[in-house]
């Protein structure tokens, strides 16, 4: 008989509309990393919820270690030795390392004690942390190492880890990969979600494909290609983006040592920004999510205004301009955040459209809105990028993230930008969508218009840009072209070293 | 002619101490409250509620310390009206906060109409031994009714509990982050119901206060401001216990002091004087914000939905 550490049985949960999980079953053995894959939406969320006792199941059973397994609450997910690093850390800004800790205990030592386990733990591990330091003033990776040390100090004898390298430099996923391997040879077993298929091939030992809710498949992720891996995803095979050898045009627009402080507490400052684009040109901006990204964006969309000489577009002095002026002149942007930014949720899709098209579409008569006009630019929105939603009139907010993120880039797209700016263009979008959006990208570029993508997907970043540069406490790195560029030297200039230091490109 | 030199700072400062607890209770409470992540507008309904009960028990009873513990009940008892349409039925906080005034301004106007005009039986000074008889400090600290070290008492516990032990830990994570919070396990609609609570009955205790103590009799809108006052002593304070204490002691310091400039006869309209510590509250106010929103818990005013 197999050694069997979880093993769940039939498992299926419902929610109005939707059945989240229908009848799922996989075995996970002590010691082995096992990775679980599927798109937005394929009910992966829910699942691990199940395992970790936030969410109860409608029906199926769960055995953990052959005991009858449960959970009624987290508590009792974590004292039967489940324990889960989310995906979007749950840390407390406010906190400092060591409370942060003891919230996620059942029976948290004396603070003494605990600051002294933190100090232990993080040393065998290989994860310095300080225990008295505000995790608000933390980077991300070391963000991410407060929840693993959280969980560690349990002894789990399952780790869940949902999506845990989306917002790592490629070195700190060496560093928890190590991490991690280190855990699996000690004989904890991990559930890995990702959508990252490399990392599952480098880390993982079985994986379990969910598709709609249901498990669709599983495979040995070393053998599998990750294209294989996509596919079955999917369920369908999707094309990938073709990058075209384009010409390029004449420089379009021009930062010049652009400086902005950031509106938030917690923000990141512009510091000095410099760089030109050219028409028919795809710069790729990468870096850790919080150095800068959504001020660059506010001071490149006209929410920020900065001096008029810092942003030249197209010969015209503009930086004082905002949002309405830029678009007019064909200067548009998308910000990340979909709901509540880019679009107003409770508002339709056709509102949601005036709202940013409205100059170059000519969708106001007399300054009333001509709603016919309106309604037919959305329409062509939906059907040039495949919108799926019942009509015009459905409310914004109820679009799933990939149609949605379809529905905003698609906006901008078709008012035949002369620049476009869009920050994580497929963040949360499964990968068909995800192709697609880049294809769309591509094509603008190809039609001689110069686009800046903001992406923490690297990957992405690589497969469409032309040129590459990382943002690092709201400083750019030296810009290079994306055919010379290795991972090693991304990671660098993402850690912020700079032309000087690195010397070799430039 | 005008007598600076006949106002007596030992007087001063006993004065202030009285003036201030009222607030101090309120202040306390809503800190607490604001700590896991709900804003109460409603301290001012509470306050009034509180002094009118215990006003009432406190007559028919004949005995001051009923009337503090039943307008704690009564306080905490409409906090639940509050905290069960704002955390269960999702309600928007600010306007339940402020309907919660109104509610209370109308029931305290209702149930004290038969008491006006009567006098209520007031709090002994302690006179605590041997510290009250030294001289001047003496008389300053140390001669006071129960429940001014009552409230101190109570700034000291909630500090103790916020910083040191599991509960405040809690408490203030429900604050910073509900979904966090909720996500380890910790019940966030469950804490916020208690932190109302006992800001409910701390806001009680503070409204009696000034009906048994300030001012023992029972006029209509008796409160007169000070639960509006106590909002913001919390903004003032940046969350800190502590700094509750001496925000409410600076605003008591200065409404006493303009009460002596009147007094005095100081050639300043009496209005003025008198707005005086709303001006000095408000300009604080700006100062602070101007700062930027420090220590506000992150979750400040946001709802919680419990999302699976």
């Amino acid at each position: 008989m197999k050694d069997i550490l979880l093993d769940i049985n039939g498992l299926t949960k419902a929610y109005p509309g939707v059945v989240a999980n229908n009848n799922v079953s996989f075995q996970i053995r002590p010691g082995e990393v096992h990775a679980l894959l599927g798109e937005n939406g394929a009910g992966k969320s829910t699942l691990v919820k199940m395992i970790y006792g936030l969410v109860k199941p409608d029906s199926g059973s769960m055995t953990f270690q052959n005991q009858q397994f449960a959970p009624a609450s987290p508590n009792a997910a974590r004292g039967t030795g489940v324990a889960m690093v989310f995906q979007h850390f749950s840390l407390f800004d406010a906190l400092t390392v060591a409370e942060n800790i003891a919230l996620g205990m059942d029976d948290a030592p004396k603070p003494r004690d605990l600051t002294k386990n933190i100090r232990q733990v993080s040393n065998a591990y290989g994860l310095p942390l300080e225990p008295n330091r505000i995790v608000g003033t933390l980077s991300a990776g070391e963000r991410q190492r407060v929840e693993i040390i959280r969980c560690l100090l349990q002894n789990p004898k399952l780790l869940i880890m949902d999506e845990p390298t989306s917002v790592l430099t490629p070195q700190e996923v060496e560093v928890l990969f190590k991490t991690l391997r280190q855990l699996k040879s000690e004989g904890t077993s991990i559930l890995y979600i990702s959508h990252k298929l490399e990392e599952i091939r480098a880390l993982c030992d079985t994986a379990t494909i969910l598709r709609h809710g249901e498990k669709v498949d599983t495979c040995i992720p070393a053998t599998t290609t990750a294209r294989e891996m996509a596919e079955m995803m999917v369920g369908a095979s999707f094309a990938n983006p073709i990058k075209a050898n384009r010409e390029m045009g004449d420089t379009i627009l021009s930062l010049k040592n652009v400086s902005a402080s950031s509106a938030g507490a917690f923000g990141t400052s512009l510091q000095g920004i410099s760089l030109d684009l050219k028409e028919g040109e795809i710069l790729g901006i990468g870096g850790v999510a919080g150095n800068g990204q959504d001020e660059l964006l506010a001071a490149l969309s006209g929410e920020t205004t900065v001096a008029s000489e810092m942003i030249i577009f197209d010969g015209q002095a503009i930086g004082k301009q905002g949002p309405t002026a830029r678009r007019k002149i064909g200067f548009l942007s998308a910000p990340e955040e979909r709901l509540g930014h880019a679009a107003a949720p409770a508002m339709s899709l056709r509102e949601n459209t005036v709202i940013t098209a409205a100059e170059r579409k000519s969708l106001l008569k007399n300054g009333f809105i001509d709603w016919t006009a309106a309604d037919q630019y959305t329409q062509n929105i939906i059907a040039d990028f495949d919108v799926r939603t019942p009509g015009t009139h459905t409310p914004a907010g109820s679009l799933s993230g990939g149609n949605l993120q379809k529905f905003v880039v698609g906006r901008e797209v078709l008012q035949n930008p002369k620049v476009f700016v869009v920050n994580q263009p497929t963040w949360g979008v499964d990968a068909a969508a995800a192709a697609s959006i880049r294809q769309k990208l591509l094509d603008l570029a190809d039609n001689g218009a110069g686009v800046i993508v903001i992406s923490q997907d690297l990957d992405e970043l690589l497969e469409i840009s032309d040129r590459f540069c990382a943002i690092t406490e709201g400083r750019l790195s030296t810009i290079v072209p994306t055919s010379t560029l290795e991972m090693d030297q991304i990671g660098l200039m993402m850690g912020g070293a700079t032309a000087d230091q690195e010397g070799a490109y430039a | 002619m005008m007598d600076l030199l006949g106002i007596n700072p030992v007087l001063l400062i006993a004065s202030l101490m009285v003036s201030a607890t009222p607030i101090l209770l309120a202040a306390i409470g809503e800190t607490v409250v604001e700590k896991s992540g709900v804003l109460n507008l409603g301290v001012e309904g509470m306050m009034i509620v509180g002094a009118v009960v215990g006003f009432i028990t406190a007559v028919n009873t004949a005995n001051p310390a009923i009337g503090f513990v039943t307008a704690a009940i009564a306080g905490a008892l409409l906090s639940t009206i509050f905290a069960t349409l704002v955390l269960y039925l999702k309600s928007n906080q600010v306007a339940t906060g402020l309907g919660l005034t109104l509610v209370g301004l109308g029931i305290s106007a209702l149930l004290g109409k038969p008491y006006e005009g009567i006098k209520s039986p007031t709090l002994q000074s302690l006179d605590i031994p041997i510290l009250s008889d030294i001289p001047i400090i003496g008389h300053m600290l140390f001669s006071h009714d129960a429940m001014v070290y009552v409230s101190i008492l109570i700034v000291g516990l909630v500090w103790y509990t916020l910083k040191y032990t599991r509960v405040g830990l809690v408490l203030r994570a429900v604050g910073e982050n509900h979904d966090a919070a909720h996500a380890l396990g910790y019940k966030v609609i469950h804490i916020r119901f208690l932190a109302i609570m006992f800001g409910g009955a701390c806001s009680g205790l503070g409204g009696a206060y000034i009906s048994l103590v300030r001012v023992p009799q029972w006029t209509e809108g008796m409160t007169a401001g000070a639960g509006w006052i106590a909002l913001a002593i919390v903004v003032f304070a940046s969350w800190k216990p502590w700094r509750t204490l001496i925000g409410a002691y600076l605003f008591g310091g200065i409404t006493v002091l303009q009460l002596n400039l009147q007094a005095a006869g100081v050639a300043i309209p009496v209005e003025y004087l008198s707005m005086s510590p709303f001006l000095i509250t408000i300009a604080v106010l700006v100062i602070i914000s101007a700062r930027g929103n420090q220590g506000a818990p992150a979750s400040l005013g946001r709802p919680f939905h419990a999302s699976n």
